[in-house]
């Protein structure tokens, strides 16, 4: 998993039916200091998250469908958990 | 997935027969604020995208799904026709017009 910080969302009618009634947001990768990293992607939202906040991103096709509810979903990216904090030792 | 924005589509006679049928789409993937960002790529279409589109595409597995029971070998599928884009302070009506 990563974190990464929501900056958007998207909106389409013409989509893979398995989409149909998923939110997606615009995900932005971030380093450990909060710094962009890589692309944004776009991800399903299954938690409720909004533009600004934290979140915990899986970038992988069956814990994306798993995240969705669906089997066999063509996703490969979802959001699962708004971070709120992340606590490490900088060495 | 990721956004791209669709500049071209390719033709090849001669393919994997589960691809027969299934158009190939030239993408560039692009940012939260629509700048190129990458490699361009090619795609399966299963939503009816053409060129100057802005869509969003599925990567691994997960690109053969659309077109199940069909089991195209594809790495790269796009599922969607981006009608919004929003960030803050900017909401991006139709960006692919």
């Amino acid at each position: 998993m990563q974190i990464g910080e929501v900056v958007g969302s998207v909106v389409a009618t013409q989509k893979n039916k398995k989409l149909e009634g998923a939110k997606l947001l615009l995900v932005q990768p971030l380093t450990l200091e909060g710094k962009p990293r890589g692309t944004a992607v776009l991800a399903i939202d299954s938690v409720g998250a909004g533009v600004g906040e934290r979140v915990l991103l899986v970038i992988e096709g069956k814990a994306a469908g798993d995240a969705l509810g669906k089997k066999a979903a063509a996703v490969d990216a979802a959001i699962i958990g708004i971070v709120d904090t992340v606590d490490y030792r900088d060495e | 997935m990721q956004l791209a924005r669709v500049i071209g589509d390719v033709v090849a006679t001669l393919k994997d027969a589960n691809l027969t049928g299934i158009k190939l789409l030239l993408l560039q993937p692009i940012d939260a604020a629509g700048q190129p960002s990458g490699r361009t790529l090619v795609a399966l279409d299963s939503v009816g995208a053409g060129v100057d589109e802005e869509v969003f595409f599925v990567k691994g597995r997960e690109a053969a799904f659309p077109f199940y029971p069909g089991e195209p070998p594809a790495d790269a599928t796009v599922v969607g026709i981006v009608d919004e884009r929003h960030v803050p302070g900017q909401t991006i009506v139709n960006p692919s017009a």
